[in-house]
């Protein structure tokens, strides 16, 4: 019954209630694949005993007419959700074998929507990565490989695992955190839809924090419809998180198909950076041409700040990676490497737990939060913070709806490719994607063309903040014009 | 703006990781670079301009002040590299 896995879970959710199939013939058909799949390295802990007994379980809550939102829905989980008995690492070695006691607030509430957790999805270590290359557990692999090679690529990060269990069909929806373009970039990496809410939209509680005044959950799904069935679910309120805003969730899957006419977008011509590739201004050119013959206005708009976001974000960041990560000290879980006094031990345990990028990152925020450089750097990059939510601001106040930019510079690279760039040539995968961190608005990816290799290529969708359903409404456009085609050929 | 040696190890002894010797050199060209990039923004005149802590305008909510948690040492230390009875185990701390 590999067929099974054709159908999005809008599709699975009918049939299931029209008991073509039960939820456990759906979860077994994606373990199945799962199985077939390992060489992906999209999962780095696979929970079937779990997933059977929740499909059993949502089985029975169709049966009697209480199905929930997501019931029977095949889920992946990134491993940066902590998951209540099951092993929650970060993929970081310093979290060794930590097994939470209790469930992250989102993937409590997809839980109680009826979702059947089939595993944990690789990710970057602690979520800071654009290529996944820095997971304790190795790199996933793209499905996708360019016309005629066999060379492994990519899935992006920070959730990579995400995204290439969604694209190749590992499961049928994941979660994804987003700090500077975490979801958007491996979305658009694999041909899936990523979207990042606005900030406070998803709780973060029980969440491996990494950046915390830029982290949000959101899902990685198979089409724009099952994201924004998805995202519905993950929403909502937690008092655990003092972020967590008190606003009711709309019915996102109701924005899918609802019409642009009339919407003006945005274009923002500070987004044409200096040696963009011709493919991606053609795709973006496209995009807006679609909007506009579904009846949205086109305009330019100007974000002057936007070059500054990049290296602001990489003092924000960081700062706030160093303070999070400070509990990682050997003491209460995770990995203990022994010492002669307690400070030997914090060291030696956090220089053997971290890897080469974590560790960079908790070095530049210490630096900039230190006496002395403190305002130069921390202070200064949270007041250019303040610019560029005012472009923002200034251009949703001249009635612009919602703006539209290429989600990626590129398309997926080799694994390996970038072994030898530096740093900051790796942070400039994140170029289109971080402002939208640092304003805190909501952003989607969503498929639209294919590069010349045949890899596909995303556009991204900025939005008012809380107004999701414009993005959705829109990216559903642009899906619908691009025409599908977002499958891999199977080769695994 | 470039970092010296003995700020390379000051700043991992303040992150509490240990450096190898060895270490040192590539690690400061690695601070080197991401500094010089983040250079840009001081060409900026941020005068005036209030600094970001947040992204929302919210206003930390209060709460009724009385115990929510706790008897839960078990679940707590259930994940402790090394533990005794009740406690977490470490070095000795004072002399």
């Amino acid at each position: 019954m590999s067929d099974l896995l054709d159908f999005t879970f809008a599709d699975a959710r009918k049939k299931l209630a029209a008991k073509d199939f039960s939820a456990v013939e759906l979860t077994q058909a994606y373990l199945d694949a799962i199985d077939a799949g390992r060489g992906l390295n999209a999962y780095v802990l696979e929970t079937p005993e779990i997933a059977l007994e929740r499909a059993a379980a949502s089985d029975q809550r169709i049966a009697s007419g209480e199905a929930g939102a997501l019931e029977g829905l095949p889920l992946g989980v990134k491993d940066l959700f902590c998951t209540e008995g099951v092993r929650t690492t970060a993929c970081s070695k310093i979290l060794g074998d930590f097994t939470p006691p209790y469930e992250s607030a989102v993937t409590e509430r997809m839980r109680a929507a009826g979702a059947v957790m089939l595993g944990k999805l690789n990710n970057d270590e602690f979520a800071m990565g654009s290529s996944n290359e820095s997971s304790c557990f190795g790199t996933p692999v793209n499905p996708w490989r360019k016309t005629g090679s066999d060379a492994a690529l990519v899935a992006g990060g920070s959730s990579g695992g995400s995204a290439a269990a969604v694209a190749a069909r590992l499961c049928l929806g994941a979660t994804a955190t987003d700090t500077g373009g975490s979801i958007r970039q491996p979305a658009a990496f694999t041909g899936t839809v990523g979207i990042k809410p606005t900030y406070g939209r998803c709780s973060r509680w029980g969440i491996v924090a990494f950046a915390s005044s830029l982290d949000q959950a959101g899902p990685i799904a198979r089409d724009v419809r099952d994201a924004a069935i998805l995202l519905s679910a993950m929403s909502g309120h937690d008092p655990r998180d003092s972020t967590s805003v008190e606003r009711e969730v709309p019915d996102f899957e109701a924005a899918v198909g609802r019409s642009v006419k009339g919407l003006k977008i945005g274009l923002p011509k500070e987004y044409r950076v200096d040696g963009m590739p011709g493919e991606i201004e053609a795709l973006w050119e496209q995009g807006a041409a679609w909007l506009r013959a579904a009846g949205a206005e086109v305009v330019e708009v100007s974000l002057p700040h936007t070059k500054y976001a990049l290296p602001a974000y990489y003092i924000v960041a960081p700062a706030e990676a160093s303070s999070n990560l400070a509990r990682y000290d050997g003491v209460r879980y995770g990995l203990r490497a022994p010492g002669r006094d307690i400070v030997e031990m914090y060291e030696k345990t956090r220089a053997a737990g971290f890897g080469d990028e974590v560790r960079r990152r908790i070095m530049i925020g210490t630096y900039v939060l230190s006496a002395g450089y403190y305002d130069a750097y921390y202070v200064r990059a949270q007041k250019v913070r303040t610019l560029i939510k005012r472009d923002f601001e200034t251009v949703f106040a001249d009635g612009v709806d919602a703006i539209l930019t290429p989600a990626t510079p590129s398309a997926a690279f080799g694994i390996g490719e970038n072994a030898n760039a530096s740093p900051v040539e790796m942070y400039l995968n994140d170029v289109f994607t971080v402002t939208v961190n640092m304003a805190g608005l909501p952003g989607v990816a969503v498929p639209a063309g294919k590069s010349a290799d045949g890899l596909p290529l995303a556009l991204q969708l900025i939005g008012r903040p809380f107004d999701e359903e414009t993005l959705f409404s829109t990216a559903a456009v642009i899906e619908d014009a691009a025409g599908g085609g977002f499958t891999p050929e199977r080769w695994w | 703006m470039s970092v010296d040696e003995s700020t390379v190890r000051r700043v991992a002894k303040l992150a509490r990781i240990a450096v190898e010797d060895h270490e040192v050199a590539k690690l400061k060209g690695e601070l080197d670079a991401i500094l010089a990039f983040v250079e840009e923004l001081s060409e900026l005149d941020v005068d005036g301009v209030e600094p970001m802590t947040g992204v929302t305008p919210v206003s930390i909510r209060l709460r009724e002040d009385v115990v929510t948690d706790g008897e839960n040492a078990e679940r707590v230390l259930r994940n402790a590299p090394a533990r005794e009875g009740d406690f977490f185990v470490v070095p000795k701390v004072v002399e």
